[in-house]
């Protein structure tokens, strides 16, 4: 633990975290003033060099426009024939090794005890004095037991309550969707039905749910994380207001308790009512790492899944056809729209000793990226893998959620969210026509979208619901 | 012919022959048996093909790895008899298993 957190975790009681959180902040702005703070990386778009004109050993595949500017599955192709376990020495996130097929990427994963999630799991470093501690980023034991405390917030069994009030949320907003009019699928619908559901998740106030997004999209979205646009004063900002709200929810939640109403199913009244995690509150940078890593978890993954699938139902028009006359196809087409589209393009994990991989050595403390973007379309593992096919045969076998003890947790939620999502979109529309490309974000890490036009043409009610939930 | 038993949770059992050499994993899965998800396909590493054996026959499935343990730790549906199926290899001997499925595969 850092001594700031240490710091943070005494002051705890005293202190409002969000205070804390500007406190740092002025801080660091005359101390980078004053002396020069950590390099932080600049982007400014142009266009991709084709892979065919680059040495291999100038391909790299950090660059956040690889997503935008459609060039990632021609660079991992190259890499995956050429040099599947591959080092780019000179990135803006420093050196890094790349692991681009499907069996080397499951080797990393499931290898713990040689590779380290520790201190953080994107390519580049949290902005300076946000580094906040959260168990996707922690080695076991450590990790098993911060895990073990939250899990059954997403655990089946607690989905299985929530399954009906999902379905609810989801249909009051299809239902008022426009017919026939040009509307944004990201903004309506993606971006929508996460925030509900994280505002389920947390019971957070309903009405504020679009700052859980705010705050999630933020927090993944600095230059010297993932290459994204957002500067740390922003994400400061950003960081206070949620730990004011967050404290807030956790003092809401206990004096509810206290006054002996029964304790809900949300994250908080899970970590209250755990021996582990009562306290947490107590150890701010602890306490908003949790928090954070159920927002982003829950909020851009399943949101870009959402509107990944609507596109490549789109690019693979006879497979809307398909699922049509077969909507019992729709758990296996979840699936493959989650390896289609990846949502998270990779875990990052710092190797622990030397390691020999596949031709390769891996050095003692460097950077290995896990590309599952590349590993999902690896053409050894799966057939035609740039094809969407909601009938593939073992169509669960994808990468996007990770395997080994970081394998994600809400994995059922997602699946859930995206089977009931398209069993109402089914019951209600014909065609979800989309109207132009979509835009995607500036990210090396999510490969997600922030606009696209679509168009619904209402079902004809001539036919019976074959689906009946 | 040897066969394993593998009762789903609701109670629905289903008789499968014998492959010897194979996974009990492999096996449910060529035999479609509902609620084995085996999402790694094999490798040990995702935890979705969790089942409970039956006391009597735990010791005969062998014994479970670190890596086994570690990834039944996550599964809050753990037993004291709880393997993984792909970590089972059938053979002869297990003529007779019977294994419960969990509720959920997670």
């Amino acid at each position: 633990m850092s001594l700031k957190s240490t710091a943070m975790n005494i002051t705890a009681p005293v202190i409002p975290a969000h205070w804390q959180i500007r406190a740092v902040h002025r801080f660091l702005k005359i101390k980078n003033t004053l002396f020069k703070g950590p390099y932080v990386p600049t982007f400014i778009e142009s266009p991709l060099p084709e892979v065919d004109t680059l040495a291999i050993e100038d391909i790299d595949v950090s660059s956040p426009f690889l997503f935008r500017q459609k060039k990632w599955q021609s660079y991992f192709k190259r890499l995956r024939d050429e040099c599947p376990v591959h080092y780019q020495k000179n990135s803006p996130f420093g050196p890094f090794w790349s692991i681009t097929r499907y069996d080397d990427i499951v080797f990393v994963d499931k290898h713990h005890d040689l590779f380290s999630a520790e201190p953080i799991i994107t390519l580049g470093r949290t902005p300076e004095g946000l580094e906040i501690e959260t168990f996707i980023a922690m080695d076991p034991p450590k990790h098993d037991e911060q895990r073990k405390a939250v899990q059954n917030v997403v655990a089946p069994k607690n989905l299985k309550e929530m399954e009906g009030l999902i379905r609810q949320r989801t249909r009051e907003v299809l239902d008022e969707l426009p017919i026939g009019q040009p509307f944004d699928w990201v903004k309506t619908v993606s971006i929508e039905l996460t925030a509900r559901m994280l505002a389920t998740l947390l019971d957070f106030p309903y009405e504020l749910r679009h700052k859980l997004v705010y705050w999630s999209d933020v927090s993944t979205a600095s230059p010297e994380t993932t290459g994204g646009r957002v500067d740390s004063d922003e994400i400061f900002a950003a960081a206070a207001d949620a730990g004011k709200h967050f404290v807030k929810l956790w003092h809401d939640k206990a004096a509810q308790k206290a006054a002996g109403q029964e304790a809900g199913f949300d994250l908080i009244s899970l970590m209250q009512a755990n021996e582990e995690t009562k306290d947490m509150v107590k150890r701010p940078m602890e306490f908003m790492g949790n928090l954070t890593l159920l927002i982003v978890g829950g909020n851009d993954t399943t949101r870009n899944s959402m509107t990944g699938g609507v596109l490549a139902l789109n690019q693979f028009p006879d497979e809307f056809t398909k699922l049509k006359e077969n909507p019992a196809l729709i758990p296996n087409m979840v699936s493959e729209i989650i390896r289609w589209q990846t949502p998270l393009a990779y875990m990052r994990r710092i190797a622990k000793q030397d390691v020999e991989l596949n031709g390769q050595t891996i050095r003692k403390g460097d950077k290995v990226v896990m590309w599952y973007a590349s590993g999902n379309r690896d053409e050894r593992k799966i057939d035609n893998p740039d094809v969407f096919m909601i009938d593939r045969k073992g169509a669960r076998n994808h990468l996007s959620f990770g395997f080994g003890v970081h394998r994600c947790m809400g994995n059922r939620l997602a699946e859930l969210q995206l089977r009931i999502l398209w069993e109402e979109l089914l019951q209600r529309f014909d065609n979800i026509e989309v109207l132009n490309e979509p835009e995607c974000v500036q990210s090396n890490f999510v490969r997600g979208y922030s606009k696209m036009m679509v168009k619904l043409t209402a079902r004809k009610n001539d036919k019976p619901d074959k689906v009946s939930p | 012919m040897a066969s394993v038993t593998i009762i789903e949770f609701g109670g629905t059992e289903h008789e499968v022959e014998i492959e010897a050499g194979k996974s009990l994993m492999q096996i449910a899965v060529d035999n479609s048996i509902p609620g084995i998800d085996a999402d790694c396909g094999g490798a040990c590493a995702c935890g979705t093909c969790h089942v409970i054996v039956s006391s009597e026959w735990f010791a005969k499935t062998g014994s479970t790895s670190d890596e086994e343990d570690m990834m039944l730790g996550m599964t809050p549906e753990r037993a004291d008899t709880s393997r993984l199926a792909c970590q089972i290899e059938a053979s002869e001997a297990l003529d007779g298993l019977v294994v419960q499925l969990p509720e959920f595969q997670m």
